[in-house]
């Protein structure tokens, strides 16, 4: 059994090395097809061609000199673009001066001409950017305004590469360009990593059903992978690296989603994407991690359900569904996706694609909307917040099978209670005031909201919550914080889902009696970071806003103390009852 | 409100500290807690846990460091020397004597030794306090072999802390069966069996003869049959016993236990005594007089502190109950499940055919008034039965409403049905139909 267990951590350790090492495996060949193919309008796919004319010669070794390469040539592009394009002071003292009755596009004409294409093009941005001062006399200061902003962003809006677009195109044509073995053989190397990792996974995880069916935590506060040893540094760095990379940085990991295009190719069609490599390791690790966690709790049917339901629910509601819906022409949905965790729920484009779609469009919007007015409260008032956090949700889901290995880690002291409960509820208010502006630009066509732009608003929640905080620090601060971060401290619908629990609701977890011996393996073990121990030793319900129900520290407590009930409302925040001598009525 | 009185405590375990939340809770009373052992408290229960490294001695404390201060308990680190009660005094091994309006002894127990040969070999202890845990983990620290005597919680406890580290367990029991002065011969047998499941080489009628050693430090061990067994650590875990060697000047009556009344008065004014290190001079009905049980400790730290806060309080401990962990089993108690049958009572016991669950029911055979039950990796409602037993309920309404008392997580499964039609079979003349009341 030991042996088993050792080759396969050998079988996991080098299938992860590989997958590292493929990060860096490709060469890069830059070819003018590719450029044909990647940039779409003629003019800017000409301006690169010639701008490139260097690199189309060459073989890149490596994908961040391609990369830079790439960053260079379209700086070149936008650079020639600004010279060609801008509106120089000449200029500018002709508007003013031929507009100083009146300013109007005749003024524009007279400016910039003879008719050829770098006038025509400065007449129509001009009138894009400046249009609102037609109609008056023309003031320098405007003027200069109007024409500053044209030479920032205007041009290269226009007729160069701005940064979104660059970004996308940075990524797809690394990805076209790669060379090499991973490109020829992408289902080999997508065995002897993504099936080197799970085979050697299950081989180290199977042989734990020797032992006999009980709560296995030796050794945790030993293990350097476990209590923020140097493993679990390391492996925090490692998420940490990745989500940057997969969240900012896409071109360079374009190895890896070279790997996993053939599935995507089978599963809906067309080839993958970052979030399509990202949503399959995603479920990988709720289905490897989940076997270990049913084999870890085998002796708690509540624990193995629970399991089970978020590898069921990852797998089909997240993964497979979605990616079918793609295959059928249809949009992609994730049908168990809660506003405001589901931030873009209300976005324009995800509302117009839905919208866009027929009676099936129309039906997801309005699934959408029901699980936030009507699931979220009835579901918990009769089960608690656990009901999706801990059985449903794929956050949820990854904390407790990837993620539960490091549930000890949460901070406990009343100090991190009161920053939570800051945190969270201010995530949830940031998340309706950033939706309230986007349907406000989606109703109205303002983008100021208020007092903001609200195209502003939600790209600063995207990169820092969305992005930041669920993804970064959310699984990336697992091995140093615990696994429930995100859920705890920055989960708006965790916050939204709490407030029903707490204020109506009639799950609560019960104490048995005078049965606590204040041992603390319920609060070490609690992933929210609730001082459990606090109320089961003076007998008092547990009835807290943040708990996902997990069930762990009932799972773990030695005396059969704690509970998870639903019962009659009345009696839930009763007084504390610690059975022990008679004629003694305990105050709180 | 009583004029403001300095209390000592000496003990930071449950019942010292339960004593001093109290007081605290009832009154404005200077508080003084006193302990060699650690700066705070921390729950004595949970030291497998540290050893097995599911917890880190931090986690064992249930307050916060600023909860002592913010609750005006004053914390001070100091082995007491003696206490001299006509000058109400305390001197300490280090520090300057502390006077006391009324004292609270909470001091534990120490464990047990006997004059075997060889006690004193390094690597053979016992294991009580946080100091017992440092030494056994240096005690232990990279070797093989461990004999354990004694059967009981400790020692149970110890080969499960000793086998997390893949040390071998010989486990020396001097009766016919595990746990024997408690468990009735049924459960012994399931513990037995469970406890052999996790490869621990359980002995039974083996006594320590002698404990072998060279260089000072313990190699193997010989029974009384003289069979020898080599190790490198022995754990002594042959029971407890008040601690209250500092008391013998005090003018304090003491017998095993500091005496106390039903007060939790001992023979001298304003000097009390709870937990594990007293002995009560009176009765109570299926209690022993001397109680080492974490629940006891703290039912006394609550009524003493009613008492010193001016509500005078009987230590009245309502119906016996205790709890377990063997391995992975856990155990339950509430009422009097004897070892061995009284005359007068009957019982029924209900074993799972994986025999990790059982059921053992005792009530008295004439009156038919429940009087115990033990239950095993099933877990039951304490406040059922507490009711139950303070309403003398027969053994057929326990039976019927066997099904309330069930507190297992949702989705276990349950077996009510299969203990009922059991106790049907073996009982036709108590027959019972189930009735199922919501709670």
């Amino acid at each position: 059994m030991k042996a088993i267990k050792i080759i396969g951590l050998v079988l996991f350790i080098g299938g992860f090395l590989l997958f590292n090492g493929i990060f860096f495996l490709s060469s890069y060949q830059l070819t003018p097809e590719i450029i044909r193919q990647k940039i779409e309008d003629p003019k800017k796919q000409e301006l690169f061609l010639v701008k490139s004319k260097t690199a189309l010669t060459k073989e890149y070794s490596s994908n961040f000199e391609f990369v830079s390469m790439l960053d260079h040539t379209f700086a070149e592009v936008n650079q020639n673009q600004i010279k060609t394009f801008s509106i120089d002071e000449k200029e500018i003292n002709k508007i003013t001066d031929k507009g100083k009755t009146t300013f109007d596009k005749s003024v524009l004409e007279s400016v910039f001409s003879p008719d050829n294409e770098i006038n025509l093009f400065k007449r129509k941005v001009f009138n894009d950017f400046g249009g609102h001062l037609f109609g008056q006399p023309a003031n320098i200061e405007q003027v200069k305004e109007v024409a500053k902003k044209i030479n920032e962003y205007g041009i290269v809006n226009k007729v160069g590469f701005d940064r979104y677009v660059t970004k996308n195109l940075k990524y797809s044509i690394t990805k076209a360009s790669s060379t090499g073995p991973i490109k020829n053989q992408p289902l080999l190397f997508f065995f002897l990593t993504f099936g080197l990792c799970i085979i050697g996974g299950l081989l180290y995880i199977l042989p734990k059903l020797e032992l006999v069916p009980g709560i296995k935590n030796d050794g945790i506060f030993n293990n350097v992978m476990k209590n923020t040893g140097w493993l679990g540094i390391m492996t925090g760095t490692w998420l940490i690296a990745f989500y940057v990379f997969l969240y900012f940085y896409p071109e360079y990991m374009t190895n890896w989603i070279i790997m996993v295009d053939p599935l995507s190719l089978s599963l809906n069609g067309n080839e993958a994407s970052r979030f399509f490599l990202y949503g399959l390791l995603y479920t990988l690790c709720i289905l490897i991690m989940g076997i270990r966690m049913l084999i870890h709790y085998r002796h708690s049917r509540y624990q193995m359900l629970r399991t089970l339901s978020v590898m069921f629910f990852q797998t089909a509601f997240a993964f497979l569904i979605p990616e079918i819906l793609i295959r059928l022409n249809q949009p992609y949905f994730d049908f168990k996706n809660i506003w405001p965790l589901d931030y873009d729920f209300f976005f324009d484009s995800e509302i117009n694609k839905l919208l866009a779609n027929g009676t099936l469009g129309i039906f997801m919007l309005g699934w959408g909307i029901a699980l936030i007015i009507i699931a979220v409260p009835v579901f918990v008032y009769f089960f608690g917040k656990r009901w999706y956090c801990s059985w449903v949700c794929g956050c949820g889901g990854l904390a407790e099978t990837l993620g539960d290995p490091y549930r000890q880690l949460s901070n406990k002291t009343l100090k991190a209670w009161k920053v939570e409960r800051w945190m969270v509820h201010a995530v949830l208010v940031f998340s309706v005031v950033m939706t309230a502006a986007v349907l406000y630009t989606y109703w109205t066509g303002s983008s100021w909201f208020i007092f903001v732009d609200s195209y502003q608003l939600r790209s600063v929640y995207g990169a820092w919550i969305g992005a930041g905080f669920a993804g970064i620090v959310g699984t990336g601060f697992y091995p140093i914080m615990g696994n429930r971060v995100w859920c705890r401290f920055g989960c708006p619908l965790a916050a939204y889902l709490g407030l029903i629990q707490r204020f109506k609701s009639r799950f609560r977890i019960t104490t048995n009696g005078g049965q606590c011996i204040s041992c603390g393996n319920c609060s070490t073990y609690c992933e929210m970071g609730i001082d459990v121990r606090w109320y089961a030793q003076r007998g008092q319900n547990i009835v807290r806003s943040s708990c996902v129900g997990c069930g762990v520290c009932s799972s773990v407590c030695p005396r059969g103390v704690l509970n998870l009930e639903g019962k009659d409302e009345d009696g839930r925040f009763g007084q504390p009852i610690l059975i022990g001598n008679n004629n003694i009525k305990l105050k709180p | 409100m009583s004029k403001n009185h300095h209390i000592v405590i000496i003990g930071n375990g449950i019942s010292g500290i339960t004593a001093a939340r109290h007081i605290r809770k009832h009154s404005k009373h200077t508080i003084t807690v006193i302990s060699g052992e650690s700066d705070h408290f921390y729950s004595r229960t949970a030291l497998m846990y540290i050893y097995m490294a599911h917890m880190k001695y931090e986690h064992t404390k249930p307050y916060e460091d600023w909860f002592w201060s913010k609750n005006k308990i004053n914390l001070v680190r100091d082995i007491v020397d003696t206490v001299d009660s006509d000058k109400k005094s305390i001197r300490l091994k280090a520090g300057t004597p502390i006077q006391y309006d009324k004292l609270i002894i909470a001091t534990g127990s120490v464990s047990n030794t006997f004059d075997w040969p060889g006690k004193d070999l390094a690597g053979v202890q016992g294991l009580y306090s946080l100091q017992d845990l440092d030494l056994m983990v240096s005690n232990t620290n990279g070797i093989k072999h461990a004999v354990i005597v004694g059967g009981g919680l400790i020692g149970v406890e110890m080969a499960e802390m000793l086998l997390s580290k893949k040390i071998h367990v010989t486990f020396l029991v001097r009766e016919n069966s595990f746990w024997s002065n408690v468990l009735p011969k049924e459960e012994a047998a399931l513990i037995t069996k469970h406890i052999r499941s996790h490869h621990v080489d359980l002995l039974f009628r083996s006594e320590l003869k002698e404990i072998i050693g060279s260089n000072g430090k313990v190699t193997s061990i010989v029974t009384k049959n003289e069979d020898k067994i080599e190790c490198e650590f022995v754990g002594l875990t042959v029971g407890v016993s008040p601690n209250i060697a500092f008391l013998k000047e005090s003018g304090i009556n003491t017998k095993r236990g500091v005496l106390v009344n039903i007060f939790l008065e001992t023979s001298v004014a304003d000097v009390y005594a709870i937990g594990d290190c007293v002995e009560r001079t009176y009765e109570l009905p299926d209690r022993k007089n001397i109680e080492q049980v974490w629940y006891t400790g703290r039912m006394m730290g609550e009524v003493v502190a009613q008492t010193i806060c001016g509500n005078k309080t009987e230590y009245a401990p309502g119906p016996w109950f205790n709890s377990a962990k063997f391995f992975d089993i856990e155990y339950q108690t509430y009422g009097m499940v004897r070892n061995t049958l009284a005359d007068a009572e009957d019982d029924f016991y209900w074993e799972h055919e994986r025999g990790m669950k059982a059921i053992h029911l005792v009530w008295n055979k004439d009156s038919k008034e429940f009087r115990g039950i033990n239950t095993f990796g099933i877990r039951m409602r304490h406040e059922c039965f507490d009711r139950w037993l303070r309403e003398k309920r027969t053994i057929h309404f326990i039976m019927e409403h066997l099904k309330e008392a069930n507190f297992d997580p949702e989705f276990f499964i349950r077996h009510e049905d299969e203990v009922v039609a059991k106790f049907n079979q073996k009982f036709p003349a108590l027959s019972v139909t189930e009735k199922i009341n919501s709670l």
